[in-house]
């Protein structure tokens, strides 16, 4: 009992050869679209390098890269077995090729799947490094002349002014640590060491951020300093200013950066292996359509072409089956001591009934 | 005295139209190239036109983009013309149609020249009209609140911002500027009555500038207010500092963002024009010899072709005693139509 089988006449398996051909083809650009969305995906992952803490997040672009690749490999050599199809000749040629082609392939198609689904579970991952990230670049803001610390200042800088976002969560995750270094306080001031007494560790903290935070929307000029005091400025009230500084949270903006770019790529993926398992399908007919031809043997008549020959479960009975005899063929059978001719029927012929002679009488 | 005389056998004929229609099919993709980059550039002035005084500049992508057009068309034309020049039968009928359009495409051809010389002798006027736009920017810095100039704050904001420059020629434009509006100056304060009283015009001056002024890459937190105070800040010297802001005017940055824009572009022009002219010169050659062919009974005779039937000053002379003729006619055509009682009058003495 076949799995979905269809009847092929030859001009309906000259043209599913040509269709796959092409489909092919169109498979090999999508194939390099999967290569440079992996690329695209490293880069940006690697271009905010310095405010992620390391986690497994390589791992995603660099399977899109290898499956790309694998993808316009297997593509090409299943348009050139496509194109060959059209003729029984030259089919003969790829005949013993083509299941294990078929095999390879969808497992092919299992990893596209995976890599899909890779994409959409790397957002967790990508918060909590996103969140502790951002914690240390903050932390080692005003460290500009310790070596390896020395671009975080610029890098934090950028990110708030490109993003448009201020702080970890918001504006006052910068009124809890020092980001002015020591280096540029005086610390002969009374002022200076009144603060720096006035908490435990010894920091200078002040109600006051970066000039990046500014919002270039506000109508007036950017109040950094003193922003919970509003007798410090004139016509002012922090409760209700909304447009001086940035209101969202650096890790809200990266997050939802992130996001669109996960999500579009797995979406592109997704459609990627429909197409894939579609031209995988198409391919498999052509193949048992083509071999019920040469088990015919006659080139121009209609064959069937199924999915399966037998039902699943039967299939998967019959490859069991050839697993375990793989396996017994390994084995020694050491009941009969290693003799090979114990146990092994008779093939003399002893007239027509078949019946052993008597062993003759001996002399004592 | 024929111009550039060379002879084409039936091959060579062939082959140059064959050329021809493929070198056409370039062409015309380097026209689509040529107005996309019009586009282009056309965009890039727009984007920033709030802080320009005048549109001279622009006339140089709309040449760009006229040309592009054009010469998608001519390229059109030209490859037609060559996959017809081998059938014999449906060549003829270009034969009026080929004189005015040699003309009209080295004109639109001579066009990208000058689109090209514009584009370097413009800059000045580049300049003079970013000098005055900025200039009124930064004056209507502080007007958010009034209509028509509200935005201006934001445009110098993230225009400072992206080109990392500061102020018109340099950071000391903003300190002759009031960029503080007055609804957000406590005018009780000592401090500002005495520095509105300190200047003529009565304005709020002071030597700062926006935050949008400030380098990112500074190793330490950006120094807006009291620049010219030394005491002011701990271990500061204004005239050894270099990092604190952004220490390249506005207008320079702009300047050498456009000038770049059309110097890459500059090149590309060059490069199409050359390829244009020598599609329409081979085409003038292609034209000539199958005006030899023309009424012949065998196609695979050997032609001449050349650029000008007789020298330049004689076809020059010619062209201008054609028009002197078309005029006269139109002259004449328009004498008839007015007096058209004399005609009569003169048959009548006749047969009198």
């Amino acid at each position: 009992m076949a799995v979905l089988p269809v009847r092929f006449t030859k001009t309906k398996r000259d043209k599913l050869a040509q269709v796959l051909w092409v489909l092919n083809w169109i498979s090999i650009v999508t194939g390099i679209i999967l290569f440079s969305l992996g690329i695209f995906l490293k880069v940006e992952i690697n271009k905010r390098q310095d405010l992620m803490v390391e986690r497994n997040l390589q791992s995603v672009p660099n399977m899109l890269i290898a499956v790309g690749l694998i993808a316009c490999a297997i593509n090409f050599l299943g348009g050139k077995i496509c194109y060959d199809c059209v003729d029984t000749n030259k089919f003969l040629r790829w005949k013993l090729v083509m299941l294990p082609y078929i095999i390879c392939t969808f497992f092919f198609t299992l990893s596209v799947l995976v890599g899909a689904l890779m994409c959409y579970s790397m957002l967790g991952q990508l918060e909590e490094s996103l969140t502790l990230g951002l914690r240390d670049a903050m932390r080692y803001y005003k460290d500009t002349d310790t070596p390896g610390r020395c671009f975080l200042k610029r890098t934090v800088d950028l990110l708030q002014i490109q993003f448009q976002c201020c702080g970890n969560k918001g504006y006052r995750d910068w009124f809890h640590i020092q980001w002015v270094s020591n280096r540029y306080l005086d610390m002969s001031q009374r002022e200076v060491v009144d603060r720096l007494r006035s908490n435990v560790e010894g920091k200078y903290l002040m109600d006051g951020v970066p000039f990046s935070c500014c919002n270039v929307n506000s109508p007036r000029p950017c109040i950094q300093y003193q922003i919970t005091n509003n007798s410090a400025h004139f016509n002012y009230d922090y409760q209700t200013e909304e447009l001086n500084l940035w209101m969202r949270g650096c890790r809200q903006a990266l997050l939802d950066y992130y996001t669109n770019i996960m999500h579009s790529i797995g979406l592109t993926v997704l459609i990627i292996w429909l197409f894939e398992l579609s031209v995988l399908t198409g391919v498999r007919y052509l193949q048992t359509s083509l071999e019920n031809v040469l088990r015919q043997g006659d080139p121009e008549c209609e064959s069937d072409g199924w999915l399966l020959e037998n039902s699943f479960v039967e299939t998967a009975r019959t490859n069991f089956n050839i697993i375990k005899h793989l396996g017994k063929f390994n084995q020694i059978n050491t009941a009969s001591n290693g003799d090979p001719n114990i146990d092994r029927p008779s093939t003399a012929h002893y007239g027509p009934d078949n019946v052993p002679p008597k062993p003759s009488p001996t002399s004592s | 005295m024929v111009l550039l005389k060379l002879k084409f056998p039936f091959q060579k004929r062939v082959r140059l139209a064959q050329g021809l229609w493929l070198l056409s099919w370039v062409a015309m993709f380097s026209g689509a190239i040529t107005f996309a980059m019009g586009v282009f550039l056309k965009t890039e002035l727009y984007r920033r036109s709030e802080v320009m005084h005048n549109m001279d500049i622009h006339i140089v992508p709309n040449l760009l983009m006229a040309v592009g057009l054009a010469s998608v068309g001519i390229n059109i034309c030209a490859g037609k013309v060559c996959h017809d020049s081998l059938d014999l039968s449906r060549f003829p009928r270009w034969k009026t149609f080929l004189p005015p359009f040699f003309c009209i495409s080295v004109f639109f051809s001579s066009l990208l020249l000058v689109a090209m010389i514009l584009s370097f002798a413009l800059q000045a006027s580049l300049e003079e009209s970013l000098k005055i736009g900025l200039k009124n920017g930064i004056r209507f810095y502080k007007d958010t609140d009034t209509p028509g100039r509200c935005f201006q704050k934001e445009t110098i904001d993230r225009l400072q911002i992206e080109f990392q420059c500061c102020g018109n020629t340099n950071y000391r434009d903003w300190f002759e500027v009031q960029w503080i509006s007055n609804r957000y100056l406590d005018f009780t304060s000592k401090e500002v009555k005495d520095r509105v009283r300190s200047n003529v015009d009565g304005r709020y001056l002071l030597d700062g500038v926006p935050f949008s002024c400030c380098n990112p890459a500074s190793p330490r937190p950006c120094i807006q207010n009291s620049l010219l105070d030394n005491s002011a800040h701990y271990n500061y010297e204004y005239q050894t500092e270099e990092l604190n802001l952004y220490s390249r005017g506005c207008r320079q940055a702009l300047v050498s963002y456009y000038m770049g824009l059309m110097n890459t572009i500059g090149p590309c022009v060059l490069l199409f024009f050359l390829l244009q002219m020598s599609i329409l010169v081979s085409l003038r050659y292609l034209q000539t010899a199958m005006e030899g062919v023309l009424g012949q009974e065998n196609m695979e005779i050997e032609t001449e072709g050349y650029i000008l039937e007789k020298g330049v000053k004689e076809t020059l002379l010619e062209t201008k005693e054609k028009m002197m003729k078309l005029f006269q006619l139109a002259q004449v055509g328009d004498a008839s139509d007015a007096t058209p009682g004399t005609e009569p009058e003169a048959e009548k003495p006749a047969t009198a």
